[in-house]
């Protein structure tokens, strides 16, 4: 069971949250040409690294809110948790 | 080589077993190959194989950082199925169970193949109507496949929930009655004794270090045994696929993520098929020690850690007792975890690189061990004749890109979107 540090409610069960995939991934800029390469690296391409990966998880059984985690893949060891709009 | 039969068996018998041969050796690693294959697993030990048997290319290495079959090959819920709806799936995965009904005889060694027949359970209307048109679709592919109704479901499986006032009531089903089960470890000794028998080199506790890349051509290897030399180099690694892709420079459409299975204590003979429930992900079968064998979801995030969390094995065996109520009563004998490749659309990928003379065999998902025969002999045609056959043209890297996704399930990593 991970245990993972909400920035909004504290320490919480694994339970309460659903996966939202690496954070590091940046969306094109909006109302601009993307070119086909960029839109795949978005979309498709993933480092997946063993070790640290910083990511996406919902509370979604809890505030509902999006944060980022700060997690090892490898040992699960989580090293700290941030809110999905502060830069990492 | 020795062959295995029962004679042998007699033979050995009288020296009490003392005298058989090694089932294969264990060589240092020469300075060059032909062609090195990186992962001893399934998957790697039966491209060897094939490249051996079919394209008489012997000289060649297979490079495993543990040992072999100790990944998925031996991690995995044996199921050997091909009901795909899709044609490169279908088409694929038949071809493959034409190799599984031969391979004890080929290899000379019991795989236990054991064709007891998969169904997948409907639950509403509209999933039979569904399993009907893959049925069909199957049949099409010369796939056998048997709509079955709730009446024909209960002969079959009497021991499932049939109540009338359950969440999930079962409908009906979809059987394929050739798919089936196999000793997984069995298929990975078998590949890896015929193919040590034809020349073939197995390295075992050798980590690749880094790879010798020059002017967009692979050179070789820099592994913990040394650096080694060759022309064509086929990656075979599951899911460490995204460590070796880094050491390239290459980011590729697979996420890493830990599939977890177990197995309970024994029990007297009650399930003659591998069943899967179709309101979720859960999937049983008997082994012939009598051990109730399933497994299902994903964990959910990206994990290299070989060992799972309760949460996830709670959630598929809550689908399993909903399926099979007496499978509460049993007592788990073992739980563990094996790292899959997730492709993107959940289908693998099996073609050439950007890299001349570099091949990537990955993306296998939930369904790798059923692919081992398959998977090898189009690796080992794909390596061999530098060019992709046509069962796995439709497995190419640039799908993503190109907009040709294999949407079977089209799931991927994304195992939430269900």
């Amino acid at each position: 069971m991970l245990y993972i540090k909400c920035p909004y409610c504290g320490l919480r069960s694994q339970n309460e949250f659903a996966y939202g995939g690496d954070a590091t991934i940046k969306r094109p800029n909006l109302n601009q040409e993307v070119s086909n390469t960029e839109w795949d690296n978005f979309v498709y391409l993933r480092k997946s690294p063993r070790g640290r990966h910083l990511e996406f998880w919902h509370h979604i059984s809890g505030c509902r809110q999006w944060i980022k985690v700060d997690r090892d893949t490898a040992t699960h060891e989580i090293f700290n948790t941030y809110k999905a709009n502060e830069e990492v | 080589m020795q062959k295995y039969s029962v004679f042998s068996l007699i033979k050995n018998a009288f020296s009490n077993h003392k005298n058989w041969d090694v089932a294969w050796k264990d060589p240092s690693p020469k300075s060059e190959y032909d062609v090195i294959i990186i992962g001893g697993g399934g998957h790697g030990l039966a491209t060897a194989y094939y490249l051996a048997k079919e394209h008489n290319i012997t000289n060649v290495a297979i490079i495993e950082k543990g040992w072999i079959g100790g990944g998925n090959v031996g991690r995995n819920t044996t199921i050997i199925r091909s009901n795909y709806m899709h044609d490169e799936n279908g088409l694929f995965s038949e071809f493959g169970m034409d190799l599984w009904r031969k391979m004890s005889q080929d290899l000379n060694y019991n795989v236990m193949f054991s064709p007891r027949g998969i169904i997948n359970l409907a639950h509403s209307d509209a999933q039979m109507n569904a399993y009907s048109r893959r049925g069909n679709s199957m049949r099409l592919n010369g796939i056998d496949a048997v709509l079955l109704n709730r009446e024909e479901i209960k002969k079959i499986i009497p021991m499932a929930d049939f109540s009338e006032n359950v969440r999930f009531p079962i409908f009906g089903g979809l059987m394929q009655p050739s798919a089936g089960t196999a000793r997984h470890d069995a298929v990975a000794w078998g590949y890896a004794r015929q193919a040590d028998s034809m020349g073939v080199d197995i390295i075992q506790n050798c980590e690749v270090i880094g790879f010798d890349v020059s002017n967009g051509q692979i050179k070789g290897i820099r592994t913990s045994k040394g650096n080694i030399k060759a022309k064509k180099i086929g990656l075979c690694v599951a899911g460490s696929t995204n460590i070796l892709a880094e050491k390239l420079n290459m980011t590729l459409p697979i996420e890493t993520h830990l599939l977890q299975a177990c197995v309970s204590e024994p029990i007297k003979p009650i399930l003659d098929n591998v069943v899967t429930f179709g309101a979720g992900h859960f999937y049983c079968s008997q082994s012939d020690k009598g051990e109730m064998v399933m497994g299902g979801d994903l964990d959910g995030y990206n994990s290299y850690s070989q060992r799972g969390n309760l949460p996830t094995l709670q959630h598929v065996l809550t689908e399993g007792i909903a399926m099979f109520p007496f499978l509460s009563k049993l007592k788990m004998l073992r739980t563990w975890g094996g790292i899959m490749d997730m492709s993107m659309d959940g289908s693998p990928i099996i073609d050439k690189t950007h890299i001349k003379g570099l091949y990537l065999n990955c993306g296998w998902c939930y369904g790798g061990f059923k692919a081992t025969p398959a998977s090898g002999w189009t690796f080992a045609h794909t390596i061999a004749q530098d060019r992709v056959h046509k069962l796995n043209a439709g497995y190419s890297l640039n799908r993503f890109s190109t907009g040709h996704l294999i949407d079977e399930k089209g799931l991927g990593t994304k195992t939430w979107i269900s």
